[in-house]
């Protein structure tokens, strides 16, 4: 299997969608002729040209909005965030035109669009750059998320954004984009709302998404030379969420945590939390414990930038702690 | 940079006008029996008349063809009725109903209906601008020649999502009509307390690469004209173009205004202008309708919204179940219920 980078992947995926059906398009600053900010788009201008790979001012809220009125009669439009941190300029357009517009027309109109870019604490991006906005996005009904960790994610997963009849808010990891793994060739297609579980264990569940996975990974590797046989599970989309999955592993761990990027109030391992709890809550040994970002804007300096991050080793003691188990 | 249009031509045949005129009354009446049901509580939220302003509506729509779109604000029973909406899911959207043109759940803010091109009442200011962009980018880009044509109030020009659709509109030669319906208010704010310079076109139309018309709305014939001289630039694919429709409404902002901000005087000198009057009058001067012809289609008109009205009552309402029907098109399952 060819071994590409994530952001080659997701290339593969629109270049593929593109090819296959005249009505998908990508639109964006500086997805065109400068071949795209993180260069996701590198190529699609010179082989798909400015019909469909189309540069757009700084009008987040103005490009966002054409795509969803392109969506309504019959257009797939692929709309790219420079970051989600732009998003939300455009958040009016999403939440209220793309998220309702199929519910408030009686279903007359749905909106068949992917809204896609980077996100996360990349590096001394400072507050305004670094934002992850899932649990936002996750709150509202009618809208999908999906957050790939690996380059064959972000393929199949993109592939089946695009070929979504509903909105799709695909959250992509600036950190992610040049990391490789194999990546199927052709029709490779990852369904939505199926989580995946990335490494099996009996002794203690780990739920994440996105970049958190390598640290999550990292920490049950660690344990694993100590004992704990630890099952990690990549929940990859966020809304609807895998519910399935997730309590199947856990009916057979009894024991629970959730890693991300996010900020823990009202964050997306809450959510699931509380979720958990309400099905399956005889069953657990131990309180479920979140590992989140610590609860302050993100800083500029690189060592703060860090210290918020779900390290491994912050990991690892959640681990400890719903084992009951001493480091 | 406007072009004002004054001396009201014959352009539209009997045929049509008589058509127009019956329109223009079916929204007055309509309007009024929904004022009557919004005060014994039948209609509930918001409910934003279109009294005074029906020659904006239809005038313009009347020069559109099948498969052209339009998209307006919230104010939006004029637009649906006279693109030929039923008055029967109309009246019904408004009780809540599930034979409503949104199937209950849009309101009176929110009518839809597909198979005619009418995509919508939209109630967040400015947010369908954009929508009515992206509409007419699809055209562009499918290689048809329909056009999309884009109500909006005098207010919502101060949204930062106009300026960035008609830029790119502009830039991109889309075949787009955006239309203001200057009523000279937004809610309860005077024109001049919430815009820079009063002549909209300004704003509108050169800035943005696009040519600007202003237009008396009160006479439907010029609304007609400037609005095909619109479609016809935007079939040819040379852009899209900016009308000011000078209008005044003659009801409050929504029906919960009480309009201290107005005086009777003021109103009573508007509606000597009133949009259907003037038509009426045009048309009786020209012989192509009578007073008796006139009564008549009065009288269907006034069957024709009671006959929408009962059909609401005795509608169903949406049951239980439908509060999770069409979220979205893969099948949903709530993310949490009890
Ligand atoms: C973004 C936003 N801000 C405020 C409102 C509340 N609001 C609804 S209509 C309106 C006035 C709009 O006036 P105008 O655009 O002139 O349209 P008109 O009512 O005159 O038809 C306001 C302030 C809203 N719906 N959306
Ligand atoms: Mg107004």
């Amino acid at each position: 299997m060819p071994i590409l980078a994530y952001r080659d992947a997701l290339n593969q995926a629109m270049a593929e969608e593109m090819e296959r059906d005249d009505n998908v398009y990508l639109m964006g600053e500086e997805v065109a002729e400068y071949n795209g900010a993180y260069k996701v788009s590198q190529g699609l201008w010179d082989r798909f040209g400015s019909r469909r790979v189309i540069d757009t001012p700084i009008s987040e809220g103005g490009f966002s909005g054409i795509g969803i009125g392109s969506a309504m009669v019959g257009l797939r439009p692929i709309i790219e965030f420079m970051t989600f941190s732009f998003s939300l300029v455009a958040i009016d357009q999403i939440l209220n035109n793309a998220a309702n517009m199929r519910y408030m027309s009686g279903g007359q109109f749905s909106i068949p669009i992917v809204f896609r870019g980077s996100s996360g604490m990349a590096g001394c991006l400072a507050a305004t750059h670094s934002h992850r906005l899932e649990a936002i996005y996750s709150h509202f009904p009618g809208l999908t998320v999906v957050m790939p960790a690996t380059a064959a994610d972000a393929k199949g997963l993109l592939k089946s954004a695009i070929r979504s009849d509903d909105p799709v808010i695909f959250i992509e990891h600036e950190n992610l984009y040049g990391e490789k793994g194999e990546v199927p060739e052709g029709d490779h297609l990852v369904p939505i709302g199926k989580a995946n579980v990335v490494r099996e264990g009996s002794d203690v569940t780990l739920l994440t998404y996105s970049r958190s996975i390598l640290n999550t990974l990292a920490a049950a590797e660690q344990l694993a030379g100590e004992g704990v046989s630890a099952e990690v599970i990549d929940l990859r989309t966020l809304r609807p969420l895998d519910m399935d999955t997730i309590l199947k592993s856990v009916l057979k761990t009894h024991r629970c945590v959730i890693i991300e990027e996010n900020w823990p109030y009202c964050g997306i391992g809450a959510g699931v939390a509380d979720r958990i709890y309400q099905e399956i809550f005889d069953e657990l040994d131990a309180p479920i414990r979140r590992v989140t970002a610590k609860d302050a804007p993100i800083p500029y300096n690189r060592k703060l930038e860090l210290s918020m991050l779900p390290t491994v080793e912050r990991i690892v003691a959640k681990i400890n702690d719903v084992l009951y188990r001493k480091a | 940079m406007s072009q004002v249009q004054t001396a009201p031509r014959t352009i539209v045949d009997r045929h049509k006008a008589v058509i127009w005129l019956r329109q223009m009354h079916l929204i007055r009446r309509f309007e009024e029996r929904a004022a009557f049901l919004y005060q014994n509580q039948k209609i509930g939220g918001f409910c934003h008349l279109y009294n005074g302003q029906e020659a904006c509506a239809v005038g313009s729509i009347g020069m559109l063809r099948d498969d052209d779109y339009l998209i307006t604000a919230y104010r939006d029973h004029g637009h649906a009725l006279a693109r030929g909406m039923d008055p029967k899911p109309a009246m019904a959207e408004l009780l809540g109903k599930s034979t409503g043109c949104s199937g209950g759940k849009g309101g009176s803010m929110h009518f839809f209906q597909a198979e005619k091109g009418f995509l919508g009442g939209h109630a967040i200011v400015g947010s369908h601008i954009p929508l009515a962009t992206g509409v007419a980018f699809a055209n562009k880009y499918k290689g048809g020649d329909q056009v999309c044509l884009c109500y909006f109030g005098d207010g919502a020009i101060n949204q930062g999502s106009f300026h960035e659709a008609l830029n790119m509109a502009g830039m991109w030669k889309l075949p787009a009509i955006y239309y203001v319906e200057n009523n000279m208010i937004s809610m309860g704010t005077q024109l001049e307390r919430s815009s820079a310079v009063l002549d909209l076109t300004v704003r509108g139309g050169e800035p943005y690469h696009m040519p600007a018309y202003r237009v008396d709305a009160n006479d439907v014939e010029q609304v007609a004209e400037v609005t095909q001289r619109a479609i016809t630039r935007a079939r040819a694919g040379e852009g899209p173009t900016f009308i000011e429709a000078i209008t005044y409404r003659f009801r409050g902002h929504s029906m919960s205004d009480p309009q201290k901000y107005r005086t009777k005087e003021d109103m009573d000198k508007a509606k000597l202008r009133d949009p259907i009057t003037l038509w009426e009058n045009r048309l009786l001067q020209r012989g192509w309708i009578d007073e008796s012809s006139l009564e008549q289609m009065r009288e269907e008109i006034r069957d024709q919204v009671e006959a929408a009205i009962e059909f609401a009552e005795n509608s169903p309402e949406p049951g239980p179940e439908d509060l999770y029907t069409n979220i979205t098109v893969a099948p949903y399952t709530p993310q949490e219920s009890d």
